[in-house]
């Protein structure tokens, strides 16, 4: 349909508007980040330099927390695809009893916020012990995202069809290998999906392990950079831009990679024809 | 018949074998702790001193405490009109806006609003909150620009207008969410229908009005089901930038349970706080199943 001239026009201006309103927040960060004098009104540096990153990347707390931030990240994200693999596929595949409430319990759990069973989880961290372990936290970590991913891995599944599995099955491949080999390769945009979804809001998750971690020796890169803004952020405004800026890196990245995954979609129907 | 239940048996065996790893990470991260919530917002447990020793079952003590406390009902209050601003008024119809302005123009336009949106999304929010303190702050960016422009001298935001500053924090963070979900819808709608309708004489605001928006509704309401379930829970942004205040200006649930169980280490009575979030949450949880229509 075509929209009239002076219809368009306004789009565009408003639309103008609304992108300057959105990067404006953003802007000063990245100026700062460049500006080992920077303050809080925006300017440009006098000398465009990456002293504050080196100041930054140097800095041994920084790095213990970035790899601390990475393992729970990276573990809570593996941990996650490996069990929704495993329980979308009796999900995708069974007529079992237990499918429908599962998967009612399994949605009513996803939209569930989250925030609101830290103090008992706190409790029960308490009693068992579990405070600054960092595998506890991850494991935590897992099942608050298991719910989603699972919904998500089961959505996947059922587009890869079952008659490529029933082939290697008369192969004589057992059902475990039937999902390891067959049906896990058909599912490598939707596992990549999942992986990164659960990285992406594990390295931003900064509740969790601001309450379950207690020693400054094991908070992961989340913990610190707050830290590091109500100890010296409305004082060494530079540093905390190019921290910011090194901190968000590995979540811009994830995102750009999900783009490419999910915009290749699913090309499954020839396979099973050829 | 007698093979078809018996396939049926074993389909259920399996599939608890395969769901076992997850049922037991469920039960004890998810599950446990949240019988554990009902349980402890009966009791008067806390962090430290001699309530901390003997835990004891105080009946609805917590409850009836609850209903006396200003701070809870503020926070409530509080809770309502930032749920309500930043999803209702903020993501959802911002979002559309967006959404509904970008249909049918370049790729190019599309991408550069698009891109700036979603990078505000895709910033973890404790760096979103860090932005929005420097950028509200005296020397910060609008002020800077309101005094060029206008003249004004600096306001302090977060203490003149703090709530308002964390709505509009929330809603700059999350309108991605709802632009991609109504893009998805408008690009569903048929171009053909429109034709049509524009042929017949309808005018841009009654085909907008009578075919587009109904159109979209349903992606409406479950959009914003979504969007409230998120701005419930939200704590980070919050906490980061005014940390609940000035005064009690910006408690929201979230933040209060946080002061009650982890500041005052009152967490029993932090637990009955938690209480009423997943109550809230669950309402809206129930309502956007039914919404869904899911098939399963």
């Amino acid at each position: 349909m075509k929209t009239g001239k002076v219809e368009s026009y306004l789009h565009h201006i408003i639309l103008g508007i609304i992108t300057i309103l959105f990067l404006l927040p953003l802007l000063w960060m990245v100026i700062a980040s460049f500006d080992t004098n920077a303050i809080q009104t925006i300017k440009l540096p006098d000398s465009f330099s990456f002293e504050n990153y080196r100041n930054v990347i140097g800095d041994s707390t920084v790095q213990r927390s970035f790899l601390i931030g990475l393992m729970m990240s990276f573990g809570q994200a593996t941990i996650v695809v490996i069990l929704s693999l495993l329980a979308a596929y009796p999900l995708s595949r069974y007529r079992a009893k237990v499918k429908r409430p599962f998967m009612y319990t399994i949605l009513f759990l996803t939209s569930l916020p989250m925030t609101a069973v830290i103090v008992p989880v706190f409790q029960m961290f308490l009693v068992f012990k579990f405070i600054d372990k960092i595998w506890a936290v991850t494991l935590f970590l897992v099942g608050t995202s298991l719910p989603y991913a699972i919904w998500m891995m089961k959505n996947f599944m059922d587009s890869v069809p079952i008659e490529l599995e029933e082939s290697a099955w008369i192969d004589g491949a057992s059902v475990f290998q039937g999902l390891k080999s067959v049906v896990a390769p058909l599912m490598i945009p939707g596992i990549f999906t999942v992986l990164i979804f659960t990285y992406t809001g594990s390295w931003g998750n900064f509740f969790i392990p601001y309450i379950l971690i207690q020693s400054p020796d094991k908070m992961p890169a989340s913990v610190t950079i707050f830290q590091f803004f109500g100890n010296y952020g409305l004082v060494d405004y530079g540093r905390l831009a190019a921290f910011s800026m090194i901190y968000s890196l590995p979540v811009v990245i994830m995102y750009a990679l999900s783009q490419r995954y999910m915009s290749k979609g699913f090309s499954l129907g020839g396979a099973s024809k050829g | 018949m007698a093979q078809a239940i018996k396939k049926r048996l074993s389909d259920d065996k399996k599939t608890l074998v395969f769901l076992s790893p997850t049922l037991i990470i469920l039960l004890m991260f998810f599950i446990i702790p949240m019988v554990l919530t009902i349980y402890f917002s009966f009791t008067n447990l806390a962090l430290t001193g001699s309530q901390a020793k003997n835990l004891e079952f105080i009946g609805f003590d917590n409850f009836t405490k609850m209903m006396r406390d200003p701070g809870l009902i503020n926070s409530i209050s509080k809770t309502i009109i930032f749920v309500f601003f930043s999803s209702i008024l903020g993501q959802c119809l911002l979002g559309f806006l967006i959404a509904f302005m970008l249909k049918g123009k370049s790729a190019l336009v599309k991408r550069v609003v698009g891109t700036s949106v979603i990078a505000a999304w895709v910033t973890p929010e404790i760096v979103v909150a860090f932005c929005w303190v420097i950028f509200l702050g005296d020397g910060g960016t609008l002020n800077l620009l309101l005094g060029k422009l206008l003249d004004i001298s600096p306001i302090a935001f977060l203490f003149k207008y703090p709530m308002v500053s964390v709505v509009v924090a929330n809603i700059w963070r999350g309108t991605a969410f709802s632009m991609m979900a109504f893009q998805t819808a408008l690009d569903d709608v048929p171009v053909s229908v429109e034709e049509a309708a524009i042929i017949d004489g309808a005018s841009r605001w009654k085909v907008t009005s009578k075919i587009i928006i109904p159109m979209v509704k349903g992606t409406f309401t479950t959009n914003l089901m979504l969007v409230t379930l998120q701005t419930l829970g939200v704590f980070t942004l919050i906490y980061t930038m005014t940390g609940g205040g000035p005064g009690n200006a910006t408690m929201t649930l979230p933040v209060y349970m946080y002061q009650q169980a982890f500041v005052s280490y009152q967490l029993g009575y932090g637990t009955a706080i938690s209480l009423v979030i997943l109550f809230l949450g669950a309402i809206c949880s129930v309502a956007y199943i039914k919404l869904l229509k899911v098939k399963i």
